[in-house]
């Protein structure tokens, strides 16, 4: 609303000025920038270079001495905050690298731990079954001989008692057939029949 | 005013009258010092807010402040190189200096000072003078050497020293001569045309149909004064700054 109103006010005042300037009252002739011979003009052209140079001695000073010193503070204040912000995110950049690299180290050395104990626990317990398979065959292994010597015991056994039966019932069948019999001669006869057959 | 006894009074525009009454009438303040000073009011409000707010995220106002300054202070680094920075105040006020002159002149009633030869040319006169008080005070005897080239035949001696001085003091005339005579032919044309429409519009019925060529003419003349304004200002300041640098380094 101010800023409004000030341009109104300084719309108003333009107009008043321009009408001045019609107010000569000797008509200017030709380019009114050159007319030195013109009572009114020619004075006003000459004030006019005075008041320049003392306009543009003030512009230069106020900009040289205030203005720009202050406005090149404010622009080095921004480039200042920004290469320390840039230099803040390349350091934090280079923390996070490194906290990276670490993180992946740690990571690398977890899991060759635990690669070497998965295979330790592989080995005991391949270690463990073998004993434990060990164990079992020397039991069976000695069953087997145990069982084997039975049998062959029970086998000699039985040849044993073939000769006997063998003896016995050719002694009867004898003593049927002929009257009486000689057991040592029977006995004899069936040993060698025995041989004679691989069975004694 | 524009078209008395329907004659085109384009120049009278540039007239200038004592402003400020009484006294203004004494000292010969006319209305273009008092554009001046509105100039240099313009310029130093901007800087001032600009350094004020001060902000790290620039508001509008203040990014012009920073953009006018890092224009100039860019050029000037551009052309003169890091020993310019001393005079960066200097091409700095020119620049603002005549780029307000010849804004301020395309409000309507506004009086355009940069359409004065004389202001321009003592303009370039302390532009002059300030490249020629550098360059003595930087090279001292050293600088007559600035109007022989090193490497040229001796024998062309009395060719080459009388044309690089008239170029050198040339530069005067050639920069105040290109800002005024921009800035008068501009608006005189805007005058013209204007006149024009007020001449045209008269012509009964279709008068209104017949001036609003001319006013187009005038709409599309503003658009580029407005571009004349900026580069105007932009060339006085980058020769301001092309001139310093021979100043500095010598060629």
């Amino acid at each position: 609303m101010r800023r409004v109103t000030l341009l109104a006010a300084l719309a108003a005042t333009l107009p008043t000025i321009a009408m001045a300037a019609s107010s000569s009252a000797v008509p200017v002739e030709g380019m009114p920038q050159l007319a030195f011979g013109h009572p009114e003009q020619g004075r006003l052209l000459i004030g006019q270079v005075v008041w320049l140079l003392l306009i543009f001695a003030a512009l230069y000073f106020l900009m040289a001495k205030i203005a720009l010193p202050r406005v090149g503070a404010v622009i080095e204040n921004r480039h200042a905050r920004i290469a320390a912000d840039l230099e803040a995110a390349q350091a934090a950049k280079a923390e996070a690298d490194g906290a990276m690299a670490a993180h992946r180290a740690a990571t690398e050395a977890a899991r060759g731990e635990a690669r070497a104990a998965v295979a330790s626990a592989v080995q005991a317990a391949q270690a463990d079954s073998d004993a434990k398979a060990a164990a079992l065959n020397a039991r069976l292994n000695a069953q087997i001989a145990e069982a084997e010597a039975r049998i062959e015991a029970a086998r000699a056994s039985a040849m044993g008692a073939i000769r006997g039966v063998a003896t016995d019932t050719a002694e009867a069948l004898v003593a049927k057939l002929v009257g009486r019999a000689d057991r040592a001669a029977i006995d004899t006869a069936v040993g060698a029949a025995l041989t004679a057959q691989g069975r004694a | 005013m524009a078209a008395e006894g329907k004659t085109i009074d384009a120049l009278s525009q540039f007239e200038l009258s004592p402003v400020l009454g009484i006294f203004g009438n004494a000292v010969s303040f006319s209305q273009s010092n008092l554009f001046m000073v509105i100039a240099v009011a313009i310029a130093y409000f901007l800087m001032k807010v600009t350094a004020d707010r001060g902000e790290l995220v620039p508001g509008r106002l203040q990014a012009l402040g920073e953009a006018s300054y890092g224009f100039i202070a860019g050029m000037v680094r551009d052309q003169v190189g890091d020993e310019g920075k001393k005079y960066f105040p200097f091409v700095f006020s020119i620049f603002m200096f005549v780029l307000l002159g010849n804004l301020l002149g395309m409000l309507p009633y506004a009086f355009t000072f940069t359409s004065h030869i004389m202001v321009t040319l003592t303009l370039a006169i302390v532009v002059f003078v300030v490249v020629t008080g550098v360059a003595l005070a930087i090279h001292g005897m050293h600088f007559f050497t600035y109007f022989f080239p090193e490497g040229a035949p001796k024998w062309l001696a009395p060719i080459i020293i009388p044309v690089e001085i008239i170029s050198y003091f040339s530069r005067v005339v050639s920069l105040s001569v290109r800002l005024f005579a921009n800035m008068v032919a501009g608006h005189v044309m805007l005058k013209v045309f204007a006149t024009f429409v007020v001449l045209l519009g008269g012509l009964g019925a279709v008068g209104p149909f017949v001036a609003a060529m001319p006013l187009a003419v005038n709409v599309v003349l503003v658009g580029f004064e407005f571009l004349v304004a900026f580069l105007q200002a932009y060339v006085f300041a980058i020769l301001t700054s092309i001139y310093l640098h021979d100043a500095v380094h010598l060629h």
